[in-house]
């Protein structure tokens, strides 16, 4: 039998703010222990919370950005569980009527693009961290956490692959940085991602029963788990068993994904409205501002960059892949001032690869968009050629100073004069009478013995296009 | 021995007992057998009074969860007040270094 | 000694005498009524450094309520200060914080002398449900002061402060003001900040001032009121001079008379005291108008649903890790959890989180609770259409007189039925006050008094017009 999967995602992404979603501690990531907890965080008797408006604009950014309704009318509810790192013994989260619904977020995939639909974003309060290790039988509670807003995004079942599941990842993740409200963080938790899967013979409309995939922190394990999950459930069916709707972990460490039998207990979260959080009610100056200060997206800055800078869509998504890249390929072409295609090969060329090789944001990168800008435009003039060009790149990543410094420090700046040229290549045939030789007898490969000599004596800083034009001409019997 | 108490004239528990076990689960209340069942009686007289409610028509009305309904105010995001953690931890039942201490959570 | 706040504000404005002596003067009336049971605690040292505090500030000069004495209901947190809630579950507990409400009345001058005794949590009409033992009624010692403000109402009966603040979910300062004959405001929803006020159910809670007369509440409520940004509930509008606005005649002042609530249900003596009440009313040119509130008949079945379901979720936070009570020896964490909460809670706690929980439960959110939330617009609409032919409304705070302790303690529905007048005023966020109004049998009788949203400063004159020319807000309990 064929199967079909199916995939509906859960990103939990922690907004940027400055203080938390509901009172006014801090929301800085990797300090002491309960040290960014205040007493409303800390669920003191009498403590109340007020919403951090700026968590309720970044919400509306991002519904704006997907194409979906941001309802003027939203409410906040209570999730009633007990749990040591959820201090009140409720979480503060939007439940019948979220701020942002019926979305929709383009993907491409190898089939061409595809459109996702986005069911849900709504507003609510991340939990502390419980600490199991080294606590001599205890679990330790950390309430920096808890209070740090998130905005979860409920896609539709609509991925039929893990590989279109990671892709409405990569983009969704491109776009919460785009739009500046989350730091895209997956390793500290920035970004989470819960995964609904399912299979069904191919051709079933209804849906089979999904299993909902957590604690997976990385694109590679997104893809693994959904794979595994899959694989499970294929099997589970094929042999006449039933998939059990449940909470399974995905373990990274063995590549499986297992039943959480702890989360199995039949909850009752008991929602109903907040009493402390009257109806947040959005209006149209409020929505109108928000849309005001709408970043150019991806998609749009993509489109702009093909036609604006001649440039292939391979190259335009690169470079568009995040807003950091875009802004500083966007400053070199500004900067150099020649051909942007030219500027684009070392972005995506020598730049990313460095930047690569390090694990570097490219905020952090060792060259300006300035710096490279005017090493590209000593390319383009035939000051250097390309090959030595890369040589001054890593020199310039090294620390040794901008293009010019160094190209006029290491005397690499490439010979482009014909009698010099002339005077090296007359050298090099004389030196070579067998291979001249060989050539005229009609032996054309020896033609690039000659260049290489003729870069060699050079010490490489021949232009090669000149180098080739006169040999051709003084080979000429 | 409650029974005897009740001023209504009750005829079976609108509750039963698992049903109280499983409220009083939800609510993490420890309850001995003698509480559950004067809580029984007590829920199912309070229900029979709440029940009265449905002597009114509420087809069509609007929930009012809040006396004002002006909409919620919002803060401007910014860091505000201390956080003074050994005073915080200071009034907590168990810690060590800087954490809440419970029993060991089993994941 | 009847010093009521106006007084001592003279007197101390006038040099008279010192915030220090009256302090002094109190903690001893204190110490003498101790079998009253109205205080929680009371920190002589720091009551008398505060009123010295409060006489070398008004050397300097300073508002009205400079260096008068107040207690809190140990609902407030208190930084520095032990907070109970009147529960096993904080008997321990010294929040590192002061409630707004404290710090504004602190900012104005008051000197707190001490936490009075409350029911658990609030949970309660006759402060019987106290971890710290019943309050006593000053009438008579042999009944309950009404709750869950008890304490409050009999520390200010029994002259042990000249006011005190409560807090109002169903009835709480009302309904004890009136069974101990002392005049109590529970201010419009949102007039009055609940930040660091310790929550029973949030869309009802508000605080306001008990005291002896009208006056002496405005007074309070000026002090008490005004926008707080940490509370989203805390309306953003300027706050009165209530103390100012006192003294207008009445005349052509429409007066509702609630027709369901001058009905069978009620002690008729008590009916006979209100109805001489309205008379006193229309010597002063009021006009006595007949109203109706058909749906506040199932205000108390609406109540008891939405009260205890908020309280579930409110009293969640009582787990044992950060503060408070923990049980002494548990298995595990879920054990842990269960012995904590069912050690740290009283019997009306428990039964009202139980309620709370069954009725948000799934497969019964639709019937208790929605239906609640409609019905809770039913009764708010009532009033406004009540309010449309009338400025006023007036009726019995309470259906009887104080009733002795342990009367009603064991069935809780009785109990509950008690709160049948305060409750749906509660319901529709207005406030409202209940002031002596004359005795039966030697207890006090409390009226009622609901004004349209916002109108506290109508219903304190309203009330102040009738004390002008009546004493019984004078008297005072025999052996006080």
């Amino acid at each position: 039998m064929e199967w079909e999967t199916v995939i509906g995602l859960e990103v939990h992404a922690q907004l940027k703010t400055k203080s938390k979603i509901f009172s006014g501690a801090p929301t800085a990531y990797g300090a002491a222990p309960n040290t960014q907890a205040n007493v409303v965080d800390a669920a003191l008797p009498g403590v109340l919370p007020v919403l951090n408006g700026e968590a309720v604009r970044m919400a509306a950014r991002l519904g704006l950005a997907i194409g979906a309704t941001v309802h003027k009318r939203s409410v906040f509810a209570r999730k009633n569980y007990f749990y040591p790192d959820l201090p009140k013994g409720y979480q503060i989260s939007q439940y019948e009527h979220p701020i942002v619904e019926h979305g929709r977020l383009a993907i491409t995939t190898a089939s061409g693009e595809k459109i996702i639909g986005i069911t849900r974003a709504h507003l609510e309060e991340d939990a502390g961290k419980s600490l199991h290790e080294d606590m001599g039988g205890f679990t330790g509670i950390d309430l920096n956490r808890a209070g740090t807003p998130l905005l979860e995004i409920v896609s539709e079942p609509d991925m039929r692959s893990a590989a279109e599941a990671v892709a409405y990842l990569k983009t969704l993740h491109t776009l919460v940085r785009y739009l500046e409200i989350c730091d895209g963080n997956m390793q500290e938790g920035s970004f989470r991602c819960d995964a609904n899967v399912s299979v069904r013979p191919l051709g079933e409309t209804r849906l089979g029963t999904r299993a909902e995939l957590k604690n997976i922190n990385s694109f590679r394990f997104v893809e693994r788990a959904i794979e595994y999950e899959v694989r499970r459930q294929i099997a589970l069916l094929s042999s006449g068993g039933q998939v059990r709707q449940e909470t399974r972990l995905y373990d990274s460490a063995r590549d499986e994904t297992r039943s959480m039998r702890s989360k199995e207990e039949a909850n009752d979260y008991r929602y109903f409205p907040d009493p402390d959080l009257p109806t947040l009610l959005l209006t149209d100056a409020f929505l109108a501002e928000v849309k005001d200060a709408m970043p150019e997206l991806p998609d749009a800055k993509r489109r702009r960059f093909c036609e604006q800078y001649g440039l292939s869509v391979y190259d335009a998504g690169v470079l568009t892949a995040s807003r950091e890249m875009a802004q500083y390929y966007e400053d070199a072409v500004k900067a150099a001032d020649v051909e942007p295609k030219l500027v684009a090969n070392w972005v995506t060329g020598e730049l990313a690869a460095r930047l690569n090789e390090e694990g570097l944001d490219i905020a952090c990168a060792k060259v300006t968009a300035q710096g490279l800008a005017g090493l590209v435009r000593r390319v383009a003039d035939g000051t250097v050629s390309g090959k030595m060009a890369k040589d001054v790149f890593e020199a310039m990543w090294a620390g040794e100073g901008d293009a010019d410094a160094i190209i006029g420090a290491r005397g690499l700046r490439q010979i482009s004069d014909d009698s010099a040229i002339e005077e090296v290549v007359r050298q090099v045939i004389a030196a070579n009478p067998k291979q001249l030789a060989q050539y005229r007898a009609g032996e054309e490969k020896v033609f690039t013995f000659f260049v290489g000599q003729t870069m060699k004596a050079s010490r490489g800083k021949a232009n090669p296009a000149k180098v080739n034009e006169i040999l051709k001409r003084l080979l000429a019997p | 021995m409650v029974a005897c108490n009740g001023s209504t004239l009750h005829r079976i528990p609108l509750l039963n007992a698992e049903e109280i076990e499983k409220v009083a689960h939800l609510a993490r209340l420890g309850l001995n057998r003698e509480e559950r069942e004067a809580y029984a009686l007590d829920l199912s007289r309070i229900l029979d009074l709440v029940s009265q409610m449905n002597a009114v028509a509420t087809d069509g009305v609007e929930p009012m969860t809040h006396p004002d309904e002006a909409g919620l105010r919002l803060r401007p995001d910014g860091v505000s007040g201390e956080i003074d953690r050994d005073r915080l931890l200071a009034i907590a039942p168990k810690t060590r270094d800087g954490l809440y201490l419970v029993p060991k959570v089993i994941e | 000694m009847t010093l009521t706040i106006t007084k001592i504000a003279e007197d101390l404005a006038a040099g008279r005498c010192s915030s220090r002596e009256i302090v002094d003067d109190l903690l001893v009336r204190i110490k003498a009524h101790s079998a009253l049971n109205a205080f929680i605690s009371v920190d002589e040292d720091a009551a008398r450094q505060g009123a010295e505090a409060a006489d070398r500030a008004r050397r300097a000069g300073a508002g009205v309520l400079a260096g008068v004495p107040i207690a809190h209901k140990d609902i407030f947190c208190t930084s520095g200060v032990k907070t109970t809630c009147g529960s096993r579950m904080l008997a321990d507990f010294v929040p590192p914080y002061d409630a707004t409400v404290v710090e504004k009345m602190k900012a104005a001058g008051c000197v707190m002398v001490g936490k009075t005794n409350m029911d658990e949590f609030a949970m309660g009409s006759s402060n019987e449900t106290s971890f710290f033992g019943p309050v006593r009624n000053p009438w008579d010692p042999q009944r309950v002061p009404g709750g869950s403000s008890g304490g409050s109402a009999a520390a200010v009966a029994a002259r042990l402060v000249p006011g005190a603040t409560g807090t109002d979910t169903g009835g709480s300062i009302r309904q004890p003001a009136a069974l101990c004959g002392i005049t109590g405001l529970k201010p419009s929803y949102g007039r009055v900040s609940r930040y660091g006020l310790i929550a029973f159910a949030s869309s009802l809670d508000q605080a306001g001032p008990l005291a002896q007369s009208a006056a002496d509440c405005a007074h309070l409520l000026s002090a008490m009121a005004g926008f707080d940004v940490r509370d989203a509930t805390s309306l953003d509008v300027p706050v009165p001079d209530y103390a100012a606005t006192l003294g207008k005649d009445l005349k052509g002042l429409r007066i509702g008379v609630v027709k369901e609530h001058f009905a069978q249900g009620v002690e008729p003596a008590v009916l006979d005291v209100l109805r001489e009440a309205l008379r006193e009313y229309e010597r002063q040119g009021a006009v006595l108008v007949d109203v109706s509130l058909p749906n506040s008949a199932h205000a108390v079945p609406c109540y008891y649903v939405l009260a205890p379901a908020e309280a579930s979720s409110n009293l969640a936070r009582y787990d044992g890790v950060r503060y408070g009570f923990r049980a002494a020896e548990y298995k595990d964490l879920e054990d842990m959890y269960k012995k904590t909460r069912s050690e740290g809670f009283g019997p009306e706690v428990k039964r009202r989180i139980m309620i709370g929980t069954y009725a948000l439960s799934a497969g019964y959110y639709d019937a208790y609770y929605l239906k609640a939330l409609k019905l809770r617009r039913l009764i708010a609409d009532d009033f406004a259409r009540a309010f449309e032919r009338c400025d006023v409304l007036a009726g019995p705070a309470s259906p009887s007189t104080a009733f002795a302790l342990g009367a009603k303690n064991t069935d809780p529905v009785s109990m509950y039925l008690n709160d049948i007048f305060t409750i749906p005023v509660n319901l529709a966020g207005l406030p409202a006050l209940s002031m002596p109004a004359g005795f039966v049998g030697g207890l006090p009788v409390g009226m009622q008094l609901i004004g349209r949203y916002l109108d506290e400063a109508r219903l304190l004159n309203v009330a102040h017009r009738f004390q002008e020319v009546t004493d019984w807000h004078a008297r005072v309990p025999a052996g006080i």
